[in-house]
This record gives structure tokens, C-alpha cells and sequence, in this order.
């Protein structure tokens, strides 16, 4: 059995590299899961009046709780509550060690491997190659504001859907 | 005796207090006064003691003076404990050299941060290099726990923020703005390759004026990064000094290459100390070499000498590299001159 490092956050461990996980796979296909994203956001923020006649805060923990079962299957989501996946070529940056939302660090080994997990591949490795098949593609070269660690847990989904400013790549006025 | 001359610009009236205002300057330091008048430049890493004594940090600085634009205070590098950079600084800016303070992301959250760019500019600190910090665990303490609330791109941005806009992220009011030319780093070395310069150009967006890259071994290499950054139209908005050190020993080379996070040496560097009757003495000229080829690149303003452990080291490369064109960086028996001033007329 692996043993987690002492400073390992809960939930799914550090990926193997040329072994299957989901997230890899979400990573090349981060073309489909765009569009599909781009639709599933639609529909959240045309469900909004509904949203808010049901109560916000009511549908905050059924949400989140869908939220972080859907996205932990797919991305080894580590609900930041502030998801920035469409913007970082669907890998999800919260599962770099160094928690990285705006680009590698310069310890990435040179077959890509992370430097603090060496079997891991770099999130942000991951993240350029997803990056690269998205039609987005100025998600990569956007500015990300650091982490609102109030947010930790809270539905993405519904943040949107509330507030539509709020979507990841929109211009930083809304926050 | 005589006294080597100095640029006029480079002398206040005291030599611990920051220098008079020069106008479209962002700090009152030496080093972006030498960059922005176009002037080759010359920055070493200093190895901060395991030690509470300020002689210890005089001792090490003494092998720089008069040779370097600007000294690098590392905070914590490899993750280990030593003197802080912070404490560092402080200590020489009193005598009056200039030193850039670095702040890793690892050990502080953005409270602490904040906090620590305004006591450092207080203390007549001019520069600061925002980094995002190794990882715990390549460190002397794995069972810590590192912070990284910030990554490096949000503490440029946060450091401009209290500069510019004289607040706090927050938004909380800053009465005196801390007068900082700010630094960032980059490696142009390892993957994505193809990603550093978009990365670079989020650096610079966010507030880096200067960037000191990782050690560069493959000039080639540095080269193809420089030619994209240049298409980019990013070298006229930053200074970019490109990372250099002498190499002891094809061991200790390959022990860099397997140990040291984000260091690229090719096989042919290795291959060429292996090969040499005196490995050090190669090493120091291989680093020579690099340095008079990089200075050849569009768009490389300086070096950032990096000779752990070789610190006695640093005054021969710059000498023998002849990059400073017979230019005397600022020391402590320099007096300003008007030489200098002639010469750029």
C-alpha cells in the first residue's frame, strides 16, 4: 500500500503516469466536455429563476454534494469552489501540489512528471495538451485570482448559475 | 591608489538610504537604474548563513562587492532553513548594497506576504522576486506544511497592486506605497516548452519588470525561447537575465541534474567536464562561455550568477566574461564620477 506524504490532501491520490484514471481521460477529451460544458452552463443559468424560487442556500448542499460526485469521477475534483476547469484545458489545477491556478512551476522533470510527486504527470502539462484540442484557448493565458478558500466546498454550478460574472475567464470585475 | 568611478545616478547622499527619485523609475534601487540605462547586468545568489550572526552575512557578501548590480537573498531555497531573506537584506541595504529580496509562496499566506513587502521596503529594500518556493519535500523539513495561498503569478500581481495602487488586496488603504522593482522567475528549460512564454507573458502582465531565469546549460535552447518571447513583444516590456553557475564536477553535475528541481544540463556538458583534466576549472570556463553567448541573444539584458558553494568564484567569471566593459558595479570605496556620464554621451 502507498503511503500518502504528510502533506497529501484527502481524497484521490496523485495519478500514475501510463495508467488509466478518468482524469486523464477528461484531459484528452477536453474538446467534447467544452461544448458540453458550454450547454450543461447555459441550462444552469437559465435555470436560475427556478434556482432562486427553490432558495439558493435549500439547493446548496444536494448541488454540492452532486457537484463533487460528478467532478471527483471525472477530474479528480477537490471542490475549490471557484472551478476554473474550462480555462485550464479540463485539468484541474487544485491537484498540483503547489495548489498552481496560473501556469507550471519551473520543477516540472523533463518527461513532464511533477516535482513533488515524480510518478505523477504535471497538472499543468495535462493542462496545455487539453488546452491545445479546446477552441478556447485563451483560458491559458488568463489571469487567475488567488484561491477564495471561503469557497472550499461550495457548488461551482450553482455559483454560476446565481451569478453569471462569476463563470471562470470572465473578466475579474465581477469578483 | 586610485579609486574606480562610478555612474553618478548609482550615489545618494548616504549610502544605506534609497536613491533620490529618477523619473519612469518604479524603485530607488541600483539595479533598475543600470537595466534602464541599457547597461549590461550582473546579479549573484548569495547562500544565506546557518547562523544568527550579521557577520556571517558581511563575510559572504564580500565576495561580490564590486562585481555584481544586485544580490539575490534566497528565502528558503530547497526548502531548507536558513537566515531569512527578509533579515538578509535588511543587513546589507544598511551598508548600502543593493539586494533583492525573494518571497517564495510556500512558507507564507497572502497576510504574511503583504506584510513582509512593506517591512522589506521600509528597510530600503528596492527589489523583489515573487517565486512559487519548492516543494516541502526536497527539503530538510517533509513533515511541514506547506502554504501556497498564493502562486507566483498572484503575488506579482498582489505586490503591484500595493505599489500602484497603494492598497492592499483587500483593498484596505497603504499610506506610503512600497517603492519595489519587481522580479519574477521563469525556466525555459522544462515542459510544457511550448507554454513558458504564454506564461512568461502572464508573468509580465502581472507585474514582473525583471525575471532571473533557472540555470541555463543549453543555450540553444534558451536561444529558440528568447526568439518566441522577442516575437512576442515581451522583451521590450521586461529585463530578462538569464541564470548562470559553474559546474564543480561532471558529479556534481549529474547529481544536480537527478536532485535539483527544474535543472536541464545536456549530455554534452557532462560529456565535456568528463573529459577535462581539471573538471572545476572547466566548469568555470564552460560558465564563462555561456555567459558571453547568452549577452549575444536579442533581449538578454544580464546574468544571474549562481555559484553555490563557488561563491570566490563569481569576481573571475564576471572579470574574465568581460561583460561589465570595464564598468565597476557599485562598492563601498566608489566614489561617483563624471567618466562614466562622458562615455554614455
Amino acid at each position: 500500500m502507498r503511503i500518502p506524504a504528510a502533506f497529501e490532501p484527502n481524497g484521490p491520490p496523485p495519478r500514475r503516469r501510463g495508467h488509466f484514471a478518468m482524469r486523464f481521460w477528461s484531459v484528452r477529451h477536453a474538446r467534447q466536455l467544452e461544448t458540453l460544458y458550454e450547454l450543461y452552463e447555459k441550462g444552469l443559468v437559465a435555470l436560475s429563476p427556478v434556482f432562486a424560487w427553490l432558495g439558493w442556500e435549500r439547493l446548496e448542499r444536494p448541488v454540492a454534494a452532486l457537484e463533487r460526485g460528478v467532478k471527483t469521477l471525472l477530474f479528480d475534483c477537490r471542490m475549490c469552489g471557484q472551478c476554473v476547469l474550462s480555462q485550464t484545458g479540463m485539468a484541474c489545477p487544485m491537484n498540483c501540489p503547489k495548489n498552481l491556478r496560473n501556469g507550471p512551476c519551473g520543477g516540472v522533470r523533463a518527461d513532464g512528471n511533477c516535482e513533488v510527486y515524480p510518478e505523477m504527470p504535471c497538472v499543468w502539462v495535462e493542462a496545455y495538451e487539453g488546452s491545445q484540442q479546446m477552441r478556447d484557448t485563451a483560458g491559458m493565458a488568463t489571469a487567475q485570482p488567488p484561491v477564495d478558500h471561503r469557497l472550499k466546498g461550495r457548488s461551482t454550478w450553482l455559483a454560476v448559475s446565481r451569478d453569471p460574472s462569476l463563470r471562470a475567464g470572465a473578466p475579474l470585475a465581477g469578483r | 591608489m586610485t579609486m574606480a568611478l562610478g555612474h553618478p545616478d548609482d550615489f545618494g547622499p548616504d549610502p544605506a538610504s534609497p536613491l533620490p527619485e529618477l523619473p519612469a523609475h518604479s524603485s530607488r534601487g541600483r539595479l533598475e537604474r543600470v537595466l534602464r540605462r541599457g547597461e549590461f547586468a550582473v546579479t549573484a545568489e548569495l547562500n544565506p548563513p546557518d547562523s544568527a550572526d550579521p557577520e556571517d552575512v558581511y563575510q559572504r557578501i564580500e565576495a561580490f562587492e564590486g562585481w555584481v548590480d544586485a544580490v539575490n537573498a534566497t528565502d528558503g531555497s530547497g526548502a531548507h532553513c536558513h537566515m531569512s531573506s527578509v533579515a538578509i537584506c535588511a543587513l546589507l541595504t544598511r551598508v548600502g548594497f543593493s539586494c533583492i529580496l525573494q518571497i517564495s509562496c510556500r512558507d507564507y499566506n497572502r497576510i504574511a506576504i503583504q506584510g513582509n513587502v512593506l517591512g522589506a521596503a521600509a528597510l530600503g529594500v528596492a527589489n523583489v522576486l515573487c517565486l512559487t518556493g519548492d516543494g516541502v519535500q526536497c527539503g530538510d523539513h517533509p513533515q511541514a506544511k506547506p502554504v501556497f495561498d498564493f502562486d507566483s503569478t498572484t503575488l506579482l500581481n498582489t505586490v503591484r497592486i500595493m505599489r500602484d495602487e497603494r492598497r492592499f488586496l483587500s483593498g484596505r488603504k497603504i499610506t506610503t506605497p512600497p517603492r519595489l522593482f519587481i522580479g519574477a522567475a521563469e525556466n525555459p528549460f522544462v515542459p510544457p516548452i511550448d507554454y513558458r512564454p504564454v506564461r512568461l507573458a502572464k508573468k509580465i502582465a502581472a507585474g514582473a519588470q525583471f525575471i532571473q531565469t533557472q540555470y541555463c546549460f543549453d543555450v540553444p535552447m534558451l536561444g529558440r525561447f528568447m526568439a518566441r518571447v522577442g516575437d512576442m513583444g515581451l522583451t521590450e516590456k521586461c529585463f530578462i537575465l538569464v541564470g548562470v553557475g559553474p559546474l564543480a564536477s561532471a558529479k556534481t553535475a549529474r547529481w544536480m541534474r537527478a536532485n535539483v528541481a527544474g535543472v536541464h544540463i545536456p549530455d554534452a556538458v557532462i560529456a565535456r567536464l568528463e573529459g577535462a583534466q581539471n573538471q572545476k576549472a572547466e566548469g568555470k570556463r564552460l560558465c564563462i562561455e555561456t555567459i558571453q553567448q547568452v549577452r549575444e541573444i536579442a533581449g538578454v539584458s544580464g546574468v544571474h550568477v549562481m555559484a553555490y558553494r563557488q561563491e570566490e568564484t563569481v569576481s573571475e567569471i564576471v572579470h574574465e566574461s568581460g561583460v561589465l566593459k570595464g564598468r565597476t558595479p557599485w562598492r563601498r570605496d566608489l566614489v561617483p564620477g563624471r567618466a562614466a556620464v562622458e562615455h554614455m554621451d
